[in-house]
């Protein structure tokens, strides 16, 4: 599917299938197309090619007003005119449905949201937390097959927003009906998702669980949104077959100075360019030496730069003997593990092992 | 120490509101007393009242030929006015979600530059027997009589209706542009069709800029006179016809205060209905707010 307004490509060539009951998240920068994807999935948009197919079904052309989604959106948009009761009774007056009805199912969906207590009250009498949940109530009161929510925790502060991320997951649990939820937050996607979707300048980089996203980026582009890490460019010199279908690759990696070993689920040839990547926290740090006799295990000295402590974790930049610098991240844990406290200037060896390691493609961003 | 200065100024506004007040007196309040008061005297013999009270206007009034041009300028007034808010809506809607907004705002006050008489002059040039439409029919050989565009009740409405749009498109285009337009998706997003979105969403919440938009229409065109005097024919005479006339040629100056007095009774009226939509608003909101106050 892709979209352009003008001359920006906001959609390109973008294909997602998502699964029935799924908790589906499309995550990437501001700008990335996720808003305008979800807005074709609504029915605000019309792609300029491609389709949306609902159970098999080409969706596009059919109004906002005839699909089976509904939409929370990032500024509630709740009628400013109407009582908390009438924005969620919306949905069924316009369909005319009797008014026993609606009045035992607008409670109903109004408990489910913890809104019991504030029925009357008109929308600017709401926090931003209140707000939400009443858009929450209306858009599940059609009982659409899809719900597509549009950042909607983004105008909320920290504290909040992480309850009512876990509301949202309760409610996903409960209802048991698709989400489709836009977020640029990578810690909100993997927290509550099923499967994400990284996108970025409109094209779609990576589908997989939050695991596989974060322990298996795909690109140097979703290691480097999805939490911390370290990036290297580099050269593949070999990969030769190991254990359980993966391959023990050598890169030549001239920031390090030296050659690295990595493992990896693909074959890739040698003399590609690509990019290696190793999560902070993957990297252990130590006052002594490694045993070197454990080939899998690439080590390197260096100098503790700057340390950084933050209670149950340290983070330390280490400049290793070539001057190149590495993100470590040291969780903390009792003095039989920890060892002495690593300072300032000390030399350090830090270590990580070829399964630790990832290869990504590198793709022209 | 501030505090108590404060309180010594308390009474300050009374000060600032003076000039303000000497206006409204001597060029509204005042005037409005000798219409009052002129209503209830016996007529001069050559214009004028003489000083003495009588309700001799007000029974004259009281004649079905003035209950006739009573109910007849509700009526041109009402059509004039419906029609202005039928048409200011998709202009104030067009207008608020347009990128050239200065500039459609310019267009609608262009008008204004120009003088009213010579406005609907101009009309008189193109609805006329020898004027614009009826010329170029003519010659595209459609008609061969002239069609009887001017001089009637439907030119008045129209006139009326060209000369006071403007006074109805700023308020209602004031109102949309604080519309949060999204809101049309959230409501159609939720079911409801193109026409229920813009009748369930959008007007509830224009609902203000419509009270007033009525008010700036209704007002003006009851107590219009040049219109109907130069466009309309003897059918569609209008109460401010009827006051310049009492005044002018029959010189009964109480029977012409009469009849001020029912535009302003009217004009009043309607203002007061106006006041009471935003307070009985004003009131639901604050009473729902004193709720959620003790509710916590």
């Amino acid at each position: 599917m892709s979209k352009s307004f003008g001359t920006f490509h906001a959609l390109d060539d973008a294909n997602i299938k998502i699964e029935k009951g799924e908790f589906f998240s499309l995550l990437g920068p501001s700008g990335c197309g996720k808003t305008t994807l979800l807005r074709i999935i609504a029915g605000f948009e019309t792609p300029d090619v491609g389709v949306v197919s609902f159970d098999g079904k080409n969706i596009i052309g059919i109004d906002p007003n005839k699909r089976q989604s509904n939409t929370v959106f990032q500024n509630y948009a709740l009628f400013p005119h109407l009582s908390v009761f009438e924005n969620v009774a919306f949905p069924m007056r316009i369909r005319k449905e009797n008014k026993k009805d609606i009045e035992r199912k607008v409670m109903e969906y109004l408990h489910l949201v913890q809104l019991d207590a504030h029925v009357n009250k008109k929308p600017n009498q709401l926090s931003g937390g209140q707000k939400q949940r009443v858009a929450i109530a209306r858009a599940l009161i059609n009982e659409p097959s899809v719900l597509l929510l549009d950042e909607p925790l983004s105008a909320l502060d920290a504290k909040l927003r992480s309850n009512l991320l876990v509301e949202l997951d309760k409610i996903h649990d409960q209802i048991g009906i698709t989400f489709i939820y836009v977020t640029h937050d990578q810690s909100e996607a993997l927290s509550v998702s099923d499967r994400i979707a990284v996108m970025n300048q409109g094209k779609v980089l990576q589908i997989g669980s939050p695991f596989e996203i974060y322990e298996n980026p795909a690109t140097e582009f979703v290691a480097k949104f999805i939490g911390e890490t370290n990036l290297f460019d580099s050269r593949v010199v070999e990969c030769e077959p190991y254990k359980n279908n993966e391959f023990m690759c050598t890169l030549d990696v001239p920031a390090l100075g030296k050659t690295i070993k990595v493992t990896d689920y693909d074959k890739t040839e040698p003399g590609q360019q690509i990019s290696f990547t190793v999560r902070p926290e993957k990297v252990r740090i130590t006052l002594e030496e490694p045993h070197k006799s454990d080939r899998e295990l690439n080590v390197f000295r260096g100098i503790v730069e700057e340390p950084v402590y933050s209670g149950f974790q340290s983070k330390f930049f280490v400049k290793l003997d070539n001057g190149t610098e590495l993100k470590v991240f040291k969780q903390h844990q009792n003095y039989l593990e920890d060892g002495p406290e690593i300072a300032w200037k000390d030399t350090v060896y830090v270590s990580w092992s070829a399964n630790d390691g990832y290869i990504v493609e590198v793709i022209n961003q | 120490m501030t505090g108590g200065k404060l309180l010594k100024n308390r009474n300050v506004g009374f000060r600032y509101s003076l000039p303000m007040g000497l206006w409204f007196t001597l060029f509204f309040l005042l005037p409005l007393a000798i219409i009052i008061s002129y209503s209830f005297m016996k007529k001069g013999l050559h214009g004028g009242v003489e000083y003495s009270f009588s309700l001799n206007a007000y029974i004259q009034m009281m004649n079905a030929s003035y209950g006739k041009l009573f109910v007849r300028t509700l009526w041109v007034t009402f059509l004039a006015t419906l029609i202005s808010i039928i048409l200011a809506l998709p202009c104030g809607y067009a207008m608020a979600r347009s990128k050239n907004q200065t500039l459609l705002l310019f267009l609608i006050i262009i008008p204004f530059w120009t003088n009213s008489l010579i406005r609907i002059n101009a009309w008189i040039a193109i609805l006329g027997n020898q004027g614009f439409i009826n010329e170029t029919l003519r010659n595209l050989g459609l008609i061969k009589e002239s069609l009887p565009l001017l001089y009637n009740q439907s030119a008045v409405i129209l006139v009326l209706v060209y000369m006071y749009l403007p006074y109805a498109i700023l308020p209602v285009f004031t109102a949309m542009d604080k519309f949060d337009f999204s809101l049309l998706e959230a409501a159609r997003d939720l079911g409801a069709t193109k026409s229920q979105s813009m009748f369930k969403v959008l007007l509830p919440n224009v609902r203000s800029g419509i009270v007033t938009a009525i008010i700036f229409t209704f007002i003006p065109i009851f107590g219009a006179y040049t219109v109907p005097l130069l466009v309309g024919g003897k059918d569609s005479y209008m109460i401010g016809n009827v006051i310049v006339d009492q005044v002018t040629k029959v010189r009964n100056w109480p029977l012409a205060s009469a009849f001020s007095m029912i535009i302003t009774l009217v004009s009043t009226a309607g203002v007061l209905w106006m006041m009471g939509t935003s307070a009985r608003e004003a009131a639901k909101n604050k009473a729902a707010k004193s709720k959620m106050e003790a509710s916590v």
